[in-house]
């Protein structure tokens, strides 16, 4: 094996089996995206729950998967988040061995800058938060950030000057696609079926309607005891068909990347104000993205000028990056809730569940939400790190407001 | 990048509006006789189809007036533009 740190792992030998559906499971995921997988996994893990099958329409991880920028963080403000996202970060650290499978998982760091009096009011207030509930965080000032990451620039000199940043050194990146693969590759020698260019197209139900008892797909109507939507931006599009409407708006969400540079860039810098992040991946590409396109559409393409926007901004506090030449852009769909947090819930239809809304943001999430919607589907009941996610916060009230309170929401 | 027909001005770039959402979603004439699973569905809850959808832009950077477009979402292809308070138009 060679010594240069931008060097891919190797894979294993062997991945996963591609099975014909059975007529019939005890569990039902669409959607083999990270969260259907890790699903799987901790359905099998966790609760010894194996005949089950994961239906995927394209391909394993095709989706907001392979189109992420894995940023990886827990420091969000309120309580019911900070709970979800840190069990998945802690479960990250584990991951590396428990999955036997080398996905590059770098706690590199990440730093949320703050431009404004009010962006240094609310990150410290979110330092705060996060350090009374047990997650890394420290704020930073303009000089102990430049230590960090040398290459912003922190001169009083700019449009929006760095005032600070809040810093949480475990946080990071990993490469996503393995992620996956990792999953897959645990849940396949569990006896989990991952049946991909299998598109769901309808659900079988009981004559009321009440309940649902398997779906149509293209491979055929296979049978469910219950089933778990993990559909990400196409969850609409299954739930319309039972007359079930969500709080969801899918949006694209573009991201982008540079050629392949010498490794400048050591941590994640994400910023609200100037409204763009960027990391520099294991191979050396810089990382960027930044907010959705306005408009609803399930294309998974987007418009220039929102990309225009985040190089713009990158280039404000990277002036450095002027001359790297952009080698690719890209958009995912993702599922947008009212309040930019996510849906783990049973639903009004019996023996339907739906893992949604996770928006920007849920690739940190991917083993919290297979941790807790594995719960879900196994128990019939939300755990306790899901409860507050119900889809009746809605009509209650008890909405989880994380809009613009942590940052950049990815 | 779209191209917007706004009723008013002719074809435009798509940096020149701002986009308004679903279309044709009457305040309810009377909330306080809402539920609260009413009210959550009137706040929180749009359409969200792959396909045609009536929503609403504002020509924020043009007449800035607001106007209705009938988009289908799984191509983007904007097939009618068509002033507020006008019935949504038949579109193939
Ligand atoms: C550009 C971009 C950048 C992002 N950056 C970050 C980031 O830095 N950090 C972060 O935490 N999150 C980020 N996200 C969000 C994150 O990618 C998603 O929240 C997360 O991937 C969603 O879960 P998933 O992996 O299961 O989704 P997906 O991989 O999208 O899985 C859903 C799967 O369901 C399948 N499916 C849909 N309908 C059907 C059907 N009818 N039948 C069968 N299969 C079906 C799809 O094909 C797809 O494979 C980003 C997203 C995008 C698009
Ligand atoms: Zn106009």
């Amino acid at each position: 094996m060679s010594h240069d740190p931008r060097a891919l792992p190797e894979h294993p030998e062997w991945l996963w089996r591609t099975p014909e559906p059975k007529s019939s499971y005890d569990i039902v995921i669409v959607g083999a995206g990270g969260h259907g997988l890790a699903t799987a996994f901790y359905l099998a893990r966790q609760h010894g729950i194996t005949n089950v099958a994961v239906l995927e329409r394209g391909w394993l991880a095709g989706g907001n998967m392979a189109r992420n920028t894995t940023i990886i963080r827990s420091n969000y403000l309120l309580e019911e988040s900070a709970a979800l996202y840190e069990h998945a970060l802690r479960l990250w650290e584990t991951w590396p061995d428990d999955l036997d499978y080398d996905f590059l998982f770098s706690q590199r760091g990440v730093l949320n800058l703050a431009h404004t009096l009010q962006d240094v009011r609310d990150s410290r207030r979110r330092v705060f938060s996060n350090q009374l509930g047990g997650v890394d965080a420290e704020w930073l000032t303009p000089d102990e950030v430049a230590k960090i990451c040398p290459i912003i620039n922190t001169s009083s000199d700019t449009r929006y000057p760095v005032l600070g940043a809040t810093f949480q050194p475990r946080a990071g990146i990993a490469k996503h696609d393995h992620v996956a693969w990792a999953l897959a590759r645990q849940c396949d020698a569990m006896g989990i079926d991952l049946i991909q260019g299998c598109e769901v197209t309808g659900f079988v139900t009981s004559p009321d309607g009440d309940r649902v008892t398997g779906v149509h797909t293209s491979k055929g109507t296979i049978n469910a005891g219950r089933i778990g939507l993990a559909a990400a931006g196409r969850t609409s599009v299954l739930t319309e068909q039972l007359g079930l409407r969500l709080p969801i708006q899918s949006h694209p969400l573009q991201a982008l990347v540079s050629e392949l540079l010498e490794p400048i860039h050591p941590t994640v810098v994400m910023s609200n104000h100037v409204h763009v992040y960027v990391s520099q991946a294991h191979k050396g590409e810089l990382v960027l993205g930044a907010g959705v396109d306005a408009y609803n559409s399930y294309t998974q393409r987007g418009s220039i000028p929102v990309i225009e926007h985040q190089m713009a901004a990158a280039i404000e506090l990277f002036p450095m990056f002027a001359r790297a030449q952009v080698l690719r852009t890209w958009a995912g769909i993702v599922d947008v809730t009212p309040d930019a947090s996510p849906v783990i819930s049973p639903t009004p239809i019996e023996n339907l569940f739906v893992n949604c809304g996770w928006g920007t943001g849920g690739f940190k999430a991917t083993p919290a939400a297979g941790w807790t919607f594995a719960h879900t589907l196994a128990t019939g009941a939300a755990h306790s790190l899901n409860a507050p996610y119900a889809l009746d916060r809605f009509v209650t009230g008890a909405l989880i407001d994380e809009h613009g309170a942590a940052a950049v929401a990815h | 990048m779209l191209l917007i027909e706004c009723p008013w001005c002719g074809g435009r770039d798509e940096t020149e509006f701002g986009y308004g959402g679903q279309a044709h979603v009457p305040y309810p004439e009377d909330p306080h006789a809402l539920t609260d699973a009413q009210w959550a569905e009137y706040v929180f809850i749009r359409d969200n189809p792959r396909g045609p959808y009536a929503e609403r832009w504002v020509h924020s950077a043009g007449c800035r007036r607001w106007f209705n477009a009938v988009r289908d979402t799984g191509t983007n292809d904007v097939k009618a533009t068509y002033p507020i308070g006008a019935r949504k138009p038949v579109t193939s």
